[in-house]
């Protein structure tokens, strides 16, 4: 809630503060913002973030909002042109300076964003660091901060309004894209095999309450996979409506190579 | 420029047939996934026999045939704003790409993989049979309706016109 205020002040007053020599900021843009950080406070929100302690599927629901879709409208959003248009020409000079520096070049590239978005999801969900989270709030706490920041520099570094130097070129975008949603459907169809075959394992046992929670996990590990799918088709839809809009002459060299390819 | 200005209409059949193809995959796995996951629910979502390298493979294919089908959209869109968009071998494309999705499901998923069958608790080769030909049958047409979009391009656009591939 106050992390909701917060965001949605921060952005207001940054576009309050908008020169009037500059054009008007669209609407659809701080749209997006206030969508994002509804999903977000949604995705925090008492009553989902305490069934997500007991529940896989809420949990799920909560990895899903923060982790892509509100990365997602968040980045679509594009606070960074914003705030560059507001700020200081010095301040904004140091700014684009920053982001053009190497750390942050390497981390808002698509490989290493791709790898710590879900890449990291392997580590949570492979290891036991995913019981940790429903025992210990701080160590859940960093979890989802992880999720929706590494959601966002991955959503940011394929697509997107804002600028982002060094992004590479349609192809390789297009491959991490494949790659990362691949990868992603394979995490949650893993996922959803070994709720079944521990299922399996279990019936005969008589553990009812395993058997709930083995049902629990298999139903939040497809919802991962068709979540996965609705985000991967925004995220493509982000990115080719990029290529489409930008002009013929400035796009001939992934044009040619994807004739090619 | 030179390699759209190829023939005197301007229209590209190569091009026009890749990203037909594209959203030929695309849409013949958006109706895998709906028809029969989802509606008759005859796909189970899990198959107990499967190895994790083909939970692997299906994972990046699936994601692979949605990029497929935005990616042709959007390339689709843009050949028909440059007025290079030739609908005939689009067709053909479309047919191609969904024949050979179809076909490839059939042989790749459901016997390499094995992700799942078509059909639980029935006999199955009837419902492989009619899953596989029907794939052929619809790359088979493609490949037919390519060809002729292809000659009766290159005859309206004159015997002059050189191919430089």
């Amino acid at each position: 809630m106050i992390l909701g205020c917060a965001l949605l002040g921060l952005y207001l007053a940054v576009l309050l503060r908008r020169p009037s020599t500059l054009p008007r900021w669209p609407r659809r843009r701080l749209a997006a913002w206030v969508v994002g950080v509804l999903v977000v406070a949604v995705a925090l929100s008492p009553p989902l973030a305490d069934l997500a302690r007991l529940d896989h599927r809420a949990h799920m629901v909560q990895h899903l909002l923060l982790g892509m879709y509100a990365p997602i409208v968040l980045v679509f959003s594009a606070p960074v042109t914003l705030l560059l248009g507001t700020l200081r020409p010095a301040d904004a000079r140091l700014l684009a300076r920053g982001l053009r520096s190497p750390p942050v070049r390497t981390l808002t590239h698509p490989v290493t964003a791709a790898v710590l978005s879900v890449g990291g999801l392997f580590a949570l969900y492979l290891t036991p660091l995913y019981g940790l989270t429903q025992v210990h709030a701080g160590v859940h706490g960093l979890v989802l901060a992880h999720l929706l920041l590494a959601g966002y520099v991955y959503t940011w570094s394929i697509a997107g309004p804002d600028p982002a130097p060094h992004r590479p070129g349609l192809l390789t975008r297009v491959a991490v894209l494949v790659l990362a949603a691949g990868s992603h459907a394979f995490l949650a169809r893993l996922l959803h095999a070994q709720a079944v075959r521990g299922a399996d394992h279990h019936s005969g046992h008589g553990g009812t309450q395993a058997d709930a929670d083995g049902a629990s996990m298999a139903t939040a590990a497809q919802w991962m996979y068709y979540g996965g799918d609705g985000a991967e088709i925004l995220l493509a839809v982000m990115l080719f409506s990029w290529w489409y809009q930008s002009p013929y002459s400035s796009r001939r060299r992934s044009h040619t190579s994807l004739t090619v390819g | 420029m030179t390699h759209d200005e190829r023939s005197d209409h301007g229209l590209d059949h190569r091009r026009s047939v890749w990203v037909a193809a594209l959203i030929g995959v695309g849409v013949m796995a958006a109706v895998d996934e709906i028809v029969f996951h989802q509606i008759l629910a005859w796909h189970h979502f899990y198959d107990r026999s499967t190895s994790d390298v083909a939970l692997l493979s299906d994972g990046l294919l699936h994601a692979a045939e949605l990029v497929a089908l935005v990616a042709g959209i959007f390339l689709m869109a843009d050949l028909s704003r440059r007025q290079a968009l030739s609908w005939p071998s689009a067709w053909g494309g479309f047919l191609l790409g969904a024949g050979g999705f179809q076909l490839f499901d059939g042989i790749v998923t459901h016997k390499v993989l094995q992700l799942h069958q078509v059909r639980y608790d029935v006999d199955l080769l009837p419902y492989d049979l009619a899953w596989n030909l029907a794939g052929g049958a619809l790359l088979v047409f493609g490949v037919i309706l390519v060809a002729r979009a292809g000659r009766s391009l290159r005859r309206t656009s004159g015997d002059h016109v050189r191919h430089e591939d």
